[in-house]
């Protein structure tokens, strides 16, 4: 019942948000609204055990309405309830016009989110992950920047294709199952040739990889970052990326353990070419946005090689990275997007001196830095520790080459850090003034999210425990 | 043991937090008594450690004591344990006391040194240097190496944002950023030897290490050591990844003799006496460290004989000084290693102090062919420097002789090469020391009026750091002394010796005979003395001519050997010029262009088909719908597809 909460909560409250009148309603409600599933959220977290719903829905199909919520499953909706409120929050005092149908949209795309970590059944599954990803769509082309159009099509386009593959996939496996049936165990079940695995492995893979992204398969996300209300990228960048990181630990480690690991070496090398070329690339970033949007494909490039390791630790590390990684780059988008409502800009190059007339953004931004650059004792250096462990365990020198991003990380983040907030003023610089009180809330609690799980990670590590041994049982 | 060392690291935390948070309420009276006082307690209670470990050590008889407080389990896997847990022994006691000891002084003589600041940036400095304090001493209290390594990156934090302290000046944030890159190539090596001794033994536990050791195979423990001591040549600045340290200097001066002294720069050689045991099973390791310390050594000294910068001299020293300690750990005089730490930290923190002192004075004038003579208007900075650089010098009975010689004899029994080497490193410390000396306070006086008007002796609470340093730098060598004066007086080798008890039973006796000892300290003395001679009256009667090109060896000493140059040209600028060419051709034309190839077929494909008028969703479902047709027909034959259809409708 709880689970199904966690989805029909913002599901109501979006569908809700469109009938309300223009002002400030629409945000107060959908902040609310949000808070509300945060509170659904850690119930299920604090609630032992596996939960789950399941009802009839389309029987002569054999898909019925399942929720299953694991360690993994509770983890993300944690992440996914969290993360609304603060972006709520955060974006409280941006001006969207058509207020109403932008949160509306937002809150769909939650319950979609929520829909996809919960969902024990494929068609149902993919209908979440279609609800997640065409509010986005909508939220991207009609309030997004300039080039909004062209980049929503490239973003559309890529999507397109990855959803399209998985759709095949599903229908495979299904047509394939002993029941016909679309439940994950019947799925799991599947008996595939080898040859049949491995093609089915890369049509999920290379849906998934897509969400991610993974090198060569990224090219849509720093346009669609880049051109999205910010708001809407914290989503995408935040959380809709774990959807990808998610469905390969969900659906293809367990259905494809073959061919995935005689994938492994080719996915992990390109995981880590994809993690250095991104780092290069981030270093030459002028646009904070562009910056933070490469720097997220080079962290996602640590994951997704983590998991194909196979070992244990590695998916831990997974596990707490895909929390971390979510909550650390929605303050980095908070603090570009504050920049950018301030200063009309987000060129690195004009800004500079930040620290004199915002020096509490500065100190959050520094804050926001080192877990960006996974430095010890914030929680990114958990998932990074635990996941270049595992690395190491499965090649010593793709652990190495890996670990050069550690350097390029500083690289770039200080960089950053450098350009936006020392030296001295400048014009554009000039009229800034320190945060206000909404986003300096919104980065207090992320700090306090970094700093805490930086120190105390056990609780985290212990809530996802359960999916990783089951994952390792299994085999 | 004892249930209080967690107090140690905590007041410094409760430092930096109440400092920091309270930076825009608190008076600089108030933020100078929090932040010096903390660092007061925490020595306070380091002392209150080290009596007891000095008393249960004495109760052991030789024994290791068992000292290891677990305060709670930071990360727990299926696979392996990190507690979070301190452990207080002879070694890291006797870093706590150095660390906090001195960081005390530093903090008293910055609440002066730093008046000038704004309230809530001198808040913010002492918030930082709390940090600082707090992250070394996590270090060097960590039973494992992941907390060492807490401390490890977290002492290149603190140094970055103190580098970086005026941070409206560009060079400065490029030093700092300088400072925290460079540790960081360092700390992946640091990294890949947790992972290493993670996949070999499942634990990083000193203790659990240690006891393990006889699983590694010999080629393992070579490559831990290896990168172990790539982290520490990032932290103690040693050839290759020393350039960021003279840099450094960027910061305030007292964080300078922060850095150079008590935290920061021993950690490399801490965390090695740490793992002596490693290194001595591991000689070609040692041999390595041998090697880049001498050479390191060598090198920055060459270059501190022709730097005009009185930070920039001494900055040079430090690295050159790290060599000879790193020299010592490589021929396996742990002891002596240690010994130089605290040696050094006594001198060079003096020296830096006396430094800030004179710049202070000076208003921040720091080009030494501009002062002159401030003897006479500076008498307890002048004695103090003139102290510690008889010091590190070498001079009898000061304390960097003893320190110094321990190293170097030890050297000579492994390689005499090493010990000639080294003595030819001595001297020119000796030269480019006093060099330093003579042109700051003897001849005349070659700065401005405006200055020579302002010229005074600094507030006391600067002075009394000088003085307690200078005593210590004087009498700090009384605690080695060498059993060529008397046998068994080393108290420092009797109180370390269980922590390199297993390391000594592997190392081969060496032993010079007595004659041959007082042979070698008699000749270098004597040459030292000539050199110093040499260096005054070279110096004495300088003129600030300003026009004097350098030209060959002189210009490339002054240069400091092009060797940042030299990494601008083949590291950095290729990286991104490489980043340029990804960014620029290799993301649009390439893969972006073959994605917007794709983009744009799917569009022509629509247009050709009139559905582009449907809007995007619409043509999306139907050629998602197209495509899973064309699927079903290739994949699947007819009557799935019909039963297929029979169900949905």
């Amino acid at each position: 019942m709880i689970t199904l909460l966690l989805i029909l909560t913002p599901l109501v409250a979006g569908l809700i948000a469109f009938v309300l009148k223009q002002g400030n309603s629409a945000k107060t409600f959908a902040l609310l609204a949000s808070i509300a599933t945060l509170a659904i959220a850690l119930v299920a977290v604090f609630t032992t055990g596996e939960i789950g719903y399941d009802a009839a829905w389309l029987n002569n199909l054999g898909s019925r309405i399942t929720l299953k919520a694991d360690g993994m499953a509770k983890m993300l909706s944690l992440l996914t309830a969290v993360s609304f409120p603060l972006i709520f929050t955060a974006v409280y005092n941006n001006e969207y016009k058509n207020a109403a149908s932008f949160y509306g949209l937002m809150l769909l795309s939650q319950a979609g989110l929520m829909g996809v970590f919960l969902a024990s059944d494929a068609l149902l599954f993919y209908f979440f992950w279609e609800l997640a990803l065409i509010p986005v769509y909508f939220l991207c082309s009609i309030w997004g920047g300039e080039k909004r159009i062209a980049v929503t099509f490239k973003f559309f386009v890529y999507t397109f294709i990855g959803s399209l593959l998985m759709l095949i996939g599903l229908l495979f496996m299904y047509f394939n199952t002993a029941d016909q049936s679309f439940s994950l165990q019947s799925f799991y079940a599947v008996k595939l040739t080898a040859q049949q695995e491995t093609i089915m492995f890369w049509l999920f893979f290379i849906a998934f990889a897509i969400k991610m992204p993974i090198f060569p398969f990224h090219t849509w996300q720093p346009d669609a970052y880049e051109q999205s209300p910010t708001a809407t990228t914290m989503v995408m960048s935040g959380i809709m990326v774990k959807m990808g990181v998610f469905a390969v630990i969900r659906w293809i480690l367990p259905m494809f353990p073959n061919a995935a690991a005689q994938s492994a070496n080719l996915v992990i090398i390109l995981s880590i070419i994809g993690m250095i070329y991104a780092s290069l690339i981030a270093i030459r970033q002028d646009d904070i946005k562009r910056m933070i949007a490469y720097s997220s494909i080079a962290h996602i490039g640590l994951m997704s090689a983590a998991m194909f390791t196979n070992n244990q630790t590695a998916m831990d590390g997974v596990m707490i990275q895909m929390f971390s990684h979510g909550v650390n780059v929605i303050g980095l988008w908070i603090i570009a997007d504050l920049i950018e409502k301030q200063l009309g800009t987000r060129n690195m190059s004009q800004l500079g001196g930040l620290a004199q007339k915002a020096p509490v953004m500065a100190i959050l931004l520094v804050i926001m830095a080192l877990a960006n650059v996974a430095l010890p004792l914030t929680n990114a250096f958990i998932g990074e520790f635990l996941m270049f462990n595992g690395l190491f365990q499965y090649n010593m020198v793709m652990a190495a080459i890996a670990g050069i991003s550690i350097i390029l990380a500083a690289v770039y983040t200080l960089n950053m850090v450098q350009r936006v907030i020392y030296g001295e003023l400048n014009v554009i610089t000039e009229k800034a003034t320190d945060i206000p009180l909404n986003v300096k809330l919104a980065l207090v609690i992320i700090t306090l999210l970094v700093l805490v799980f930086g120190v105390f990670p056990q609780p985290l590590l212990n809530l996802t425990g359960d999916s990783v041994s089951a994952l390792f049982v299994k085999k | 043991m004892s249930k209080i060392a967690f107090l140690v690291p905590l007041f410094p935390l409760l430092g930096f937090l109440i400092n920091g948070l309270g930076r825009q309420r608190l008076s600089k009276s108030a933020v100078g008594i929090i932040g010096s006082g903390m660092i007061f307690l925490s020595f306070l209670t380091s002392c209150f450690l080290f009596g007891q470990v000095y008393g249960a050590a004495a109760n052991s008889g030789g024994a290791p004591i068992n000292s290891v407080v677990t305060l709670f389990n930071f990360i727990q896997t299926e696979a392996f344990t990190i507690p979070f847990a301190f452990q207080i022994d002879q070694l890291s006691v006797l870093f706590l006391l150095i660390i906090t000891g001195i960081g005390f002084l530093i903090h008293l003589y910055s609440t002066a040194y730093m008046k000038e600041e704004a309230p809530h940036h001198f808040a913010r400095y002492f918030a930082y240097l709390n940090l600082f304090v707090f992250s070394m001493l996590l270090l060097v209290m960590g039973s494992n190496y992941v907390i060492m390594f807490i401390g490890w990156e977290g002492v290149g934090l603190c140094s970055y944002l103190l580098i970086g302290y005026w941070f409206k000046n560009g060079d400065y944030n490029y030093a700092a950023k300088k400072a925290f890159i460079m540790n960081r190539i360092g700390d992946l090596g640091f990294l890949l030897a947790v992972f290493w001794l993670i996949f070999k033994l499942g634990t990083v536990n000193y203790t659990d290490v240690f006891a393990g050791i006889s699983q590694l195979s010999a080629f393992d423990i070579t490559a831990i050591t290896t990168l172990l001591f790539v982290g520490a040549m990032g932290k103690s600045a040693q050839i290759p990844l020393y350039t960021w340290l003279p840099d450094a200097m960027a910061g305030p001066t007292p964080v300078s003799a922060l850095i150079h002294a008590a935290t920061m720069v021993t950690a490399g050689i801490y965390m090695i006496a740490r793992s002596n045991i490693l290194y001595t099973m591991a000689p070609a390791t040692q041999t390595l460290v041998a090697v880049i310390g001498l050479a390191t050594a060598i090198f920055a000294a060459t270059i501190a004989l022709k730097q005009n910068d009185i930070k920039k001299v001494l900055a040079y020293s430090t690295v050159s000084q790290l060599g000879y300690m790193f020299l010592g750990l490589g021929v396996g005089a742990y002891t002596g290693a240690v010994f130089h730490v605290m040696t050094h930290a006594f001198f060079k923190a003096l020296l830096f102090l006396g430094a800030g002192s004179v710049i202070h004075a000076m208003h921040h004038e720091q080009d030494i062919r501009k002062m002159g003579n401030l003897k006479k208007y500076m008498p307890i900075t002048h004695i103090t420097f003139l102290l510690a650089c008889l010091a590190i010098a070498g001079i009898p009975p000061f304390s960097g002789f003893f320190s110094k010689d321990e190293i170097l004899v030890a050297a000579y029994s492994s390689n005499p090469l090493f010990y000639y080497i080294g003595v030819g490193g001595a001297l020119m410390t000796a030269f480019y020391m006093f060099r330093l000396y003579t042109l700051t306070f003897l001849g005349n006086f070659r700065g401005t009026h405006e200055q020579e008007h302002h010229l005074h002796e600094s507030p006391s609470a600067m002075t009394i750091p000088l003085i307690v340093l200078a005593v210590l730098s004087v009498v700090g060598g009384f605690i080695g002394i060498p059993a060529v004066f008397a046998e068994n007086q080393h108290w420092l080798q009797n109180f370390l010796a269980p922590i390199f008890a297993e390391s000594t039973k592997l190392a081969e006796e060496h032993h010079l005979t007595h004659s041959q000892e007082y042979l070698m300290m008699g000749v270098v003395t004597l040459l030292i003395v000539f050199v110093i001679a040499f260096a005054v009256k070279s110096y004495k009667n300088y003129q600030n001519t300003n026009d004097t090109e350098e030209s060959g060896l002189g210009k490339l000493l002054l240069n400091k050997w092009y060797v940042d140059e030299l990494y601008n040209t083949i590291v950095v600028n290729p990286l991104n010029a490489l980043g340029g060419i990804l960014k620029n051709v290799v993301e649009k034309s390439g893969i972006d262009g073959a994605v917007n190839g794709v983009g744009k077929l799917v569009a022509y494909g629509s247009r050709q088909l009139r559905l582009i008028q449907s809007g995007q969703v619409a043509s999306y479902l139907l050629i998602m719908i197209l495509s899973m047709v064309v699927f079903f027909i290739v994949w699947f034959n007819d009557s799935t597809i019909i039963r297929f259809l029979d169900k949905i409708f």
